[in-house]
C-alpha cells in the first residue's frame, strides 16, 4: 500500500499544501482508522461492562498512527524495521494487519491474546513477528532502549530503522533525554526516528503549565537532529512527514525527530472515565469531510466503512468471549528462556529452588 | 594465577570469541582505559558510552532484542538505583511477551565495600536484585569461578545480573584457569595495558578454554558436620578463614558454602547442609532490612525447623543510610572477621 502514494490513480488526490495523498489509499487510511475507532470503543464498553478491567489507547491518534503503520518495513530481525511503541498505537498495529481480533483479545484478558497470554493491559502490544517489542506501562522507558536495536540495524547491510514513539507529557522523563544523546552521539549516531505524539495532557496535567519549551521538538536541534511539527490530525501532512523521517534514517543512517500534534478524544483512559470530549478535533471526522469534499468518498460508503468495522468490533467480542481464560498453571509460564546451563531451571520457572 | 579481574577480563575475551558477544560497553569500558578496574582492557568489542545508566541497560536491551549479544557495565552498582525499573522490564520481556522476547544480556557491576568507598561505592545490590523475577544473579568470590560464571551468564538466554566483589577484584586465585600462562608474569605482560601511552597497544590472549560453571550450582568450601556457614562474594573468604581458626582451635570442621548464585541459589546444597549440621550462620555485607539472606533464613525455619538444634543466626550489615568514608564507619557497619568469629564461635557451641 505504501508503494501506491506515488502511483496515478482514477480517484482524485487529497492535498494539503503541496503535498498530496492517492484517493485509493485515502480510502484505505480512512477504512483502518475506522477499523482502530470502533476496536477502540468496543473497548471502551468492555471496561464498562466488565466484560475487561481497564482500557487506554489511542482515540485521536488514528491518522499519524495509520500513516505510520503503513509505512513500516514489516518483518522480523535487524534487517526490518524495530518498533517501540506507547500504548495509543492501536492503529499502526491495525494498519499493519493485526486483526481487531487479537485487540480484543488482550482486552478481553483471554489465553489466546497474543500479545501479553491476557497479562498485559490493552493497547500494550508486543509482536515478535513484526519487531514490535512489548509495550511498557511506564512510559519513556522505550526512549532508552531504542538506540540499542538502532545500534545492531545499522551493523547490518539493510535500510532498517527503529522508530520510537512516546507522549509529549513523558518528553520531561529522562529517558527522552537519553535517547536524544545515544541516538546523535558522533562515535556512532543512528537510524532512530523519534516520534512524539503531543497531545498536550498527562493524564490531568496540561502541558502548558508544565513546558516551557515552545515545541518538544526543538529539544532536538541542539543534538543536530533535524526535526518537524506536524498536523497528527491531517493524514496527508502526517503521510510525509514519516516518509521524509523514514527516507533520512534509512538513507543517512541518523537520527531524525517528527513530533506530531494530535487529539485525545477519550481522556488519559477508563480511569479517568474515557468519556468522549467534543471541544478537541477529531480526526476521523475532519478525514471524511475532506473525502466527501474531493469526491472520494461518498456519505454511504463512509457509513459503510463504519458498519463493517462495527460488526468486526461485535464478532471479535463475541469470539474473544468464547475463548479460555488463563489457567493457574500458566502464572509461572515464560519466567525463564529455557538454559543449558542453569543447575536449577534449565527449563522455564518451577517456582523457589527446591 | 590470575586475579579476579584479569579473569573476567579472559572470560569476556573467551565470550567474543566463542560464545557471540557483540558489545562490551558502558563507562570508561573502552579504550584507553578499559574499565575503572581494568577488567575490559583491551577487548575487541568494548566501546565508551555516554555517563547515562539508564541509557547503558536500555541500549544493551535494545541491543538484546535485535539479536546481539551484549555485555553492558555499571560503574559501581551503587549508580545502578536509577535502572531498577528498566531492571524490572528487562526481567518481564519474556514473561509479558508470552515468550517471544528472550532477553540474553549481562549487566556487571561491582558490589561491596572494602575499599575505602565511602557513600557511594560501598553500597551492596543482591538483595535488590533478588526481587527482580526473570533474572538471574551470581556473585563469584575467586578468580576461577569468576571465569566459569561470566562464561554461563553470557551463555545464559536470559538476563544475568554479574555482581563482582570489588574488594576481591585485585585478588589472585589458587586454582588457574584453563589455558591461563603458569606464570604470572607472563599473563601481565600479554594480558594488562602499560601504563602511560596505550594507543599502539595491542593484548595477547592465551588459548582459553571452555569452564562454565552453572548458574545455581553452590560450591562447598570446606567440609565438616560442626555448624554450616552460607556466604558469597566478599565475606566468602573471610567466613574461610573464621571455619579455618575455629577447627584450629577446637577441632572442629564446618561446612562453608560458597553460594555463588543469589538467584537461582542452590537449596539442595543447603538444605542437605543444615540437615547434616541442625546450625547455620548466613553471612553477607548486605544490610540488614529485607536482606536476601533473610529469605534463605525464612526457608530454613518452613523447611528445616525440625532439623535444627540450636536457633538459626545471620549476620549482616547496619541498617543505615551509607558507609562512611572513615574505617571506624566501614569496619562497624559491615561484617568483619572478628564478627564472623564470634558468630560461629556462638553457633558451633550453644548447647542443643
Amino acid at each position: 500500500m505504501p508503494e501506491s502514494s506515488t502511483e496515478t490513480t482514477l480517484l482524485p488526490s487529497l492535498e494539503t499544501g503541496d503535498e498530496s495523498l492517492p484517493g485509493e489509499l485515502c480510502q484505505h487510511i480512512h477504512r483502518v482508522m475506522v477499523r482502530s475507532r470502533r476496536m477502540e470503543e468496543r473497548m471502551i464498553k468492555m471496561a464498562k461492562s466488565g466484560e475487561g478491567y481497564f482500557w487506554i489507547g489511542g482515540p485521536g491518534e488514528e491518522a499519524f498512527n495509520t500513516c505510520l503503520g503503513l509505512q513500516i518495513k514489516k518483518g522480523r530481525g535487524p534487517n526490518f524495521d524495530f518498533l517501540h511503541l506507547h500504548y495509543r498505537n492501536e492503529a499502526t498495529l491495525v494498519a499493519m494487519g493485526m486483526p481487531v481480533l487479537d485487540g480484543i483479545r488482550q482486552m478481553a484478558m483471554r489465553a489466546t491474546d497474543p500479545h501479553s497470554m491476557g497479562r498485559n493491559f490493552p493497547g500494550h502490544f508486543s509482536v515478535a513477528d513484526w519487531n514490535i517489542v512489548p509495550v511498557s506501562s511506564v512510559i519513556e522507558n522505550q526512549f532508552a532502549i531504542a538506540p540499542g536495536t538502532a545500534m545492531v540495524q545499522k551493523r547490518v547491510s539493510s535500510d532498517a530503522i527503529t522508530i520510537v514513539v512516546g507522549g509529549d507529557a513523558g518528553s520531561a522523563e529522562g529517558d527522552f533525554a537519553s535517547c536524544l544523546v545515544w541516538s546523535s552521539r558522533p562515535a556512532n549516531p543512528l537510524p532512530v526516528l523519534i516520534i512524539v505524539m503531543n497531545n498536550g495532557w498527562g493524564i490531568s496535567t496540561c502541558s502548558a503549565g508544565q513546558h516551557g519549551e515552545r515545541h518538544v521538538s526543538d529539544r532536538a536541534g541542539p543534538f543536530g537532529i533535524p526535526a518537524e511539527v506536524v498536523d497528527g490530525n491531517d493524514p496527508v501532512a502526517s503521510w510525509h512527514a514519516i516518509r521524509r523521517g523514514m527516507h533520512h534514517c534509512r538513507t543517512k543512517r541518523t537520527p531524525y525527530f517528527v513530533e506530531a500534534g494530535v487529539s485525545r478524544l477519550n481522556g488519559h483512559s477508563s480511569s479517568s472515565g474515557a468519556a468522549r470530549v467534543t471541544n478537541e478535533p477529531d480526526c476521523i471526522e475532519l478525514l471524511e469531510r475532506r473525502l466527501r469534499r474531493a469526491g472520494i468518498m461518498d456519505a454511504e460508503e463512509i457509513e459503510r466503512v463504519h458498519e463493517e468495522a462495527r460488526a468486526e468490533a461485535d464478532a471479535a467480542l463475541e469470539q474473544s468471549l468464547l475463548e479460555p481464560l488463563p489457567v493457574v498453571a500458566d502464572i509461572e509460564r515464560y519466567t525463564y528462556h529455557p538454559s543449558p546451563v542453569d543447575a536449577v531451571y534449565p527449563g522455564d520457572y518451577t517456582g523457589l529452588p527446591r | 594465577m590470575a586475579t579476579f579481574v584479569q579473569a573476567v577480563r579472559m572470560a569476556l575475551h573467551y565470550g567474543e570469541e566463542h560464545l557471540g558477544v557483540t558489545d562490551v560497553f558502558g563507562e570508561d569500558v573502552g579504550p584507553p582505559l578499559g574499565g575503572v578496574f581494568t577488567a575490559t582492557q583491551g577487548l575487541k568489542t568494548a566501546w565508551n558510552s555516554p555517563l547515562d545508566e539508564r541509557g547503558i541497560v536500555g541500549t544493551a536491551m535494545g541491543i538484546a532484542y535485535a539479536g546481539g549479544k551484549p555485555v553492558c557495565e555499571i560503574q559501581f552498582c551503587d549508580y545502578g538505583f536509577n535502572t531498577i525499573d528498566l531492571l524490572k522490564v528487562a526481567g518481564n520481556q519474556y514473561w509479558s511477551g508470552r515468550g517471544a522476547f528472550p532477553m540474553s544480556m549481562v549487566v556487571m557491576t561491582p558490589s561491596g565495600s572494602g575499599i575505602r568507598g565511602s557513600l557511594y561505592h560501598s553500597h551492596s545490590f543482591e538483595s535488590w536484585a533478588s526481587r527482580l523475577a526473570g533474572w538471574k544473579i551470581v556473585m563469584p568470590s575467586n578468580a576461577l569461578d569468576a571465569y566459569g560464571l561470566m562464561l554461563s551468564a553470557i551463555k545464559d538466554p536470559n538476563p544475568v545480573l554479574y555482581l563482582m566483589p570489588k574488594a576481591l577484584l585485585r585478588v589472585r586465585g589458587d586454582q588457574p584457569l584453563p589455558g591461563e600462562p603458569a606464570d604470572e608474569q607472563q599473563l601481565k605482560d600479554m594480558i594488562d595495558a602499560p601504563v602511560g601511552d596505550r594507543s599502539r597497544w595491542k593484548p595477547r590472549w592465551p588459548e582459553l578454554q571452555p569452564h562454565f560453571i552453572k548458574i545455581g550450582e553452590a560450591s562447598l568450601a570446606r567440609a565438616g558436620d560442626a555448624a554450616t556457614v552460607v556466604s558469597y562474594g566478599r565475606l566468602l573468604p573471610i567466613c574461610v578463614q573464621a571455619a579455618d581458626a575455629i577447627r584450629e582451635e577446637t577441632g572442629r570442621a564446618c561446612d562453608v558454602i560458597d553460594l555463588r548464585s543469589i538467584f537461582p541459589y542452590d537449596w539442595k546444597m543447603i538444605r542437605a547442609s543444615i540437615e547434616k549440621t541442625g546450625r547455620v550462620l548466613f553471612v553477607n555485607e548486605d544490610t540488614e532490612v529485607t536482606n536476601f539472606a533473610e529469605h534463605l533464613l525464612r526457608r530454613t525455619i518452613d523447611d528445616l525447623f525440625y532439623d535444627l538444634t540450636v536457633r538459626p543466626r545471620l549476620l549482616q550489615a547496619k541498617h543505615v543510610p551509607g558507609i562512611g568514608l572513615n574505617h571506624v564507619y566501614e569496619q562497624n557497619t559491615v561484617p568483619q572477621l572478628r564478627e564472623v568469629l564470634i558468630a560461629l564461635r556462638e553457633l558451633v557451641d550453644e548447647p542443643a
